[in-house]
């Protein structure tokens, strides 16, 4: 199998916005792992993933390098999806093809030469453990919310993409269910990249990636040091949620809702 | 000199696909380009100011865009040799879907926007049958599973079709697309080009199937490239 060829991705730096030279030496991704990038708007959050997602060989406008197993990736890797061990969930919380939920799916695991009939519904059954409106097989594509788009795309990058590494886009812009999803995602062994506002999203990974001006300004890991704030963020999130399911079900809030 | 025909339908990215290309190869060759219109062209000023290289374009007024360019081509090989040229582009109006520019002796290169609907490959049949290769913009727009099912509407219309994804406004993923051009055999005979495909029917020689280039060889409705304002306007 493909994935379990992959050992590391490793990120050579480029440069900065300003042409600087970027002041890490190797950033290493290995199955399992747990990263966020977090930054500004505009500090280069995004870029760095789609270096990753193109395997850059200096020939982004930021001009890292991104090796596989210690190399440059073969050919296929990159080229051909079935082989192409990362898949990228975009901000873009629609998608664009005007096909049915299931006809879409169906697509994608001929595409793959998957000979498992079940697999697109074991599919939705999986998008619809991250997202409250649950998502019929028999609906268009170009009519799903934000949030299940993302949530079906993310069930899809884990299913029949099947890829190790998995890069998210601000998962968390489409209200979705980001804890249940970083441990589907932790317990099939995948390593996961997220660009991220949250905190949440943030202290739950295991490495934080800063960016400004284009560049890698820090790498920090946490190393349990964290625990406390990620207790709070934990408890400021499920009040959060639950306000807001209580807005959207059209109640009065009047009491305190925090535990 | 080498010989790339850029199609697509309007707004797919061609313009930004040839500006990737003329950047990432304007050290090693020397690059003339020709667009081809129907109305009004900007790309040949934009290109001759942002590179200095030599640049034309043609606007077909009321003729076919793509006919205009197999009338016109031969002109065109000329004046780049002329401008000592190695590499010449030549990027289509992309008007309409049915045609396919591409000749032999040259690369035929389509650009299709990822975000321009899952039937559209199938649309544009003619345009990605006879291309050697598929170039997909705007791929930062898409998630993995979406790239995948418009790959497989491409690969449905031609199995061989070689694919290069990109962002071309950034140029992530050109790579493949410059290797490609560097490695097609530059043109042996400009006498001996033709077009891959018949165009579709219509009212001119070129219509009718004669596919050599230059209007040499046709009869009808006939202009040079040097003075030809609109290649043709209707009575």
């Amino acid at each position: 199998m493909v994935s379990s060829s992959i050992r590391e991705v490793t990120i050579l730096p480029g440069r900065s916005r300003s042409g600087e030279p970027e002041r890490f030496e190797a950033i290493t991704i290995r199955p399992g792992d747990t990263i966020s990038i977090v930054g500004p708007t505009g500090s280069g959050k995004s870029a760095l993933i789609n270096d990753i997602e193109v395997f850059a060989r200096g020939d982004t406008a930021t001009g890292r390098t991104v090796l596989v197993n210690g190399a440059y990736p073969p050919e296929e890797f990159v080229r051909d999806p079935a082989h192409k061990p990362v898949a990228l969930i975009t901000q873009n919380t629609r998608c664009l093809a005007d096909l049915s939920v299931a006809e879409f799916l169906s697509m994608h695991v001929r595409s793959r030469r998957i000979a498992d009939d079940e697999i697109a519904l074991r599919t939705i059954a999986l998008a619809n453990e991250f997202t409250g409106e649950p998502i019929l097989p028999d609906a268009r594509m170009t009519a799903l919310s934000g949030g299940q788009t993302r949530s079906l795309l993310v069930a899809d990058a884990v299913m029949i993409a099947a890829a190790p590494i998995i890069l998210l886009d601000e998962v968390e812009n489409a209200g979705i269910f980001k804890e249940r999803v970083i441990e589907v995602l932790r317990d099939a062994g995948k390593a996961v990249v997220f660009v991220t506002h949250d905190p949440l999203v943030s202290l739950l990974s295991a490495r934080r990636i800063v960016m400004r001006d284009g560049a890698v300004d820090r790498i920090i890991e946490p190393d349990g040091r964290e625990i406390a704030a990620l207790r709070e963020a934990r408890r400021l999130d499920d009040i959060l949620r639950r306000m807001r399911e209580e807005i959207r079900a059209g109640n009065l809030i009047t009491e305190s809702i925090g535990v | 000199m080498r010989l790339v025909i850029v199609a697509g339908p309007p707004s797919a990215g061609k313009t930004a696909v040839v500006r990737q290309t003329i950047r990432s190869l304007q050290d090693r060759h020397r690059i003339a380009y020709l667009k081809i219109d129907v109305v009004r062209a900007f790309e040949d000023e934009e290109l001759a100011a942002e590179f200095g290289i030599p640049a034309r374009s043609i606007c077909s007024g009321d003729l076919c865009p793509d006919h205009a360019g197999v009338m016109v081509m031969r002109d065109a090989i000329a004046w780049a040799e002329e401008e000592s040229a190695d590499l010449l582009l030549v990027e289509s109006a992309g008007l309409c879907l049915r045609c396919s520019p591409y000749t032999t002796q040259g690369l035929g290169v389509v650009v299709l926007s990822a975000v321009s609907g899952t039937n559209t490959p199938l649309k544009m049949a003619p345009m990605l049958a006879l291309a050697d290769i598929a170039v997909v913009t705007r791929i930062d727009l898409v998630s993995q599973a979406e790239k995948e099912v418009f790959r497989e509407q491409i690969r449905e219309v031609n199995p061989d079709l070689d694919i290069v994804e990109t962002n071309a406004v950034q140029g992530t993923g050109m790579r493949y697309l410059l290797r490609a051009i560097e490695d097609y055999p530059p043109i042996t005979d400009p006498e001996a080009i033709t077009l891959r495909g018949v165009p579709p029917l219509g009212v001119c020689t070129v219509c009718i199937g004669k596919t050599e280039i230059g209007w040499q060889h046709h009869f009808g409705v006939v202009r040079r490239m040097e003075g030809a304002d609109y290649l043709f306007r209707g009575d």
